[in-house]
């Protein structure tokens, strides 16, 4: 794929929780190795947004473009799918019956057929990288909420997908714990990760994003470089969550 | 004094009779669980299922087994079933616990899978897993471990519950004992003594299920 290969197209998209129509035609292209930031106050519908793009949640209307082709719960195997699109979660959500290498290796042995001696030897190589390679067979109610979301990450990342969604991941830690966690992010963007996350952090945003979305009530409002939105916001709401968050 | 000497002495006297009645009651409890526990998980999940005939299925099995007492369960599927094919009285006996048990066993197991918190579920779809596979590897395994405590206390009640089968001329520990009691004309001190091997199971079961619990939660 060139640079400017597009990874996800959003076009149209809507998505209603019963009367609450949570994501209102919501427009996105996200590129290979692109990092796009999700910003916006709670409940603007980032989460859900994200949720859409390895379909855990079902839209309503509109369409979801991956790799070029449009998923569509019916034509496509959605499993299938979710293998390409990683996923990080605030609250990590570790398997708690499995040791840190167990966890790593659950979805490339069960799902891609890996054999386990060589599941074993990448799901290694991942955890060394996140930094854990001393943690391989501890239960994950031994490490610290920074440890369980570098191993989340490492889990994601040994299915080797194309994309990687994080929701608010360093939401759940504690202050001091949340760095070690954006260095790994970091990380992973530099090496050409095409990453969408949702954060608080501006700080990462602004280092890290290629582009910053701003999200007002199920709107994208306003979208563009982090210079721009952090240094020039044209929208007035951009303007007052930035003095709100800042 | 010298009823509980007589006791003490039936006690010791009849072991041999009723280690043959332990033997019977702990083969039909174990077995009965085994199959419950199979029957209770399969409930568990059309119930589970989102598809609305299945979990009628499920309800009506679970209300039929909850309206209806174990002894007329146990004499329905026994004569019942004695009438189609001949099925052995331990295994009649074995399917009324079971048909019995599973209903319990059904929500419990209902239950521990609907604690385990919705992040699991989402985090075995979102590594591409399917449902089953998401379910077998990642739900189930932690409902069970949590449902240890409950399930011990079902088995319990299931040994207790056993008792019944005597009433299909069954063998076993209560079985035994009426029989020694009625040909004996002496009941007392061998229901005794059946109260006795009862209580001894529970204790022993209590305590192998805390053990169990105590080894699961080094992981939580
Ligand atoms: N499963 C659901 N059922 C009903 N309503 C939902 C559901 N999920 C989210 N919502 C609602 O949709 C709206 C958007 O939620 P969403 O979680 O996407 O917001 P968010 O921008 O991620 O907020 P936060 O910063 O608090 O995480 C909220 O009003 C929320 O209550
Ligand atoms: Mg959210």
């Amino acid at each position: 794929m060139s640079e400017e290969q597009e990874m996800i197209r959003v076009e149209h998209l809507n998505k209603s929780f019963g009367e609450l129509h949570v994501l209102k035609d919501i427009d996105l292209t996200v590129k290979e190795s692109d990092v796009v930031v999700l910003i916006g106050a709670s409940g603007s519908g980032k989460s859900t947004l994200l949720r859409c793009l390895n379909f855990l949640e079902m839209k309503n209307s509109g369409s979801i473009i991956i790799g070029g082709e449009q998923i569509e719960k019916k034509s496509h195997d959605l499993n299938k799918i979710r293998q390409k699109v990683g996923m990080v979660f605030q609250h990590f959500n570790l398997f708690p019956h499995k040791t840190v290498i167990e966890n790593v290796i659950e979805a490339p042995t069960q799902v891609k057929g890996v054999k386990k001696s060589e599941a074993i030897k990448e799901g290694k190589a991942l955890l060394d990288k996140v930094g854990l390679g001393d943690k391989y067979d501890v239960y994950p109610s031994k490490l610290s909420g920074g440890q369980k979301q570098r191993v989340a990450i490492a889990r994601a990342l040994a299915m080797k997908p194309d994309v990687m969604l994080f929701d608010e991941p360093t939401s759940a830690l504690d202050p001091e714990l949340v760095n070690e966690v954006l260095t790994t992010m970091k990380e992973l963007a530099e090496e050409g990760m095409t990453m969408v996350v949702v954060t608080h952090e501006m700080g990462f945003a602004r280092e890290v994003a290629d582009w910053v979305v701003y999200m007002h009530e199920g709107r994208i409002v306003e979208y563009g470089h982090p210079d721009e939105i952090f240094n020039e916001p044209k929208e007035q709401r951009t303007k007052d969550f930035l003095s709100s968050v800042l | 004094m010298e009823d509980i000497l007589h006791f003490f002495d039936v006690f010791i006297s009849s072991y041999h009779v009723f280690l043959d009645g332990l033997w019977i009651t702990l083969k039909l409890s174990v077995v009965s669980l085994l199959i419950a526990i199979v029957i209770g998980l399969f409930v568990a999940l059309l119930k589970i299922s989102n598809i609305k005939i299945l979990e009628w299925i499920a309800d009506a099995y679970i209300w039929i087994v909850r309206g209806t007492p174990l002894i007329v369960q146990i004499f329905i599927l026994y004569y019942g079933l004695t009438d189609i094919l001949l099925i052995p009285m331990f295994w009649a006996g074995a399917a009324g616990l079971a048909f019995h048990s599973g209903a319990y066993i059904a929500e419990i197991i209902r239950g521990a899978i609907q604690s385990i918190d919705k992040g699991q579920r989402e985090a075995g779809l979102s590594l591409g897993m399917n449902k089953g596979l998401t379910m077998k590897r990642i739900i189930l395994p932690q409902a069970f471990r949590r449902a240890v405590p409950s399930l011990g206390n079902q088995f319990i009640i299931g040994i207790k519950d056993s008792s019944l089968v005597s009433f299909i001329g069954m063998q076993d520990l209560f079985g035994v004992a009426s029989t020694m009691g009625s040909n004996s004309f002496d009941y007392l001190p061998y229901y005794v003594t059946v109260a006795v091997y009862y209580l001894l199971i529970v204790l022993l079961l209590t305590f192998i299920v805390n053990k169990i619990e105590k080894r699961l939660a080094v992981s939580d």
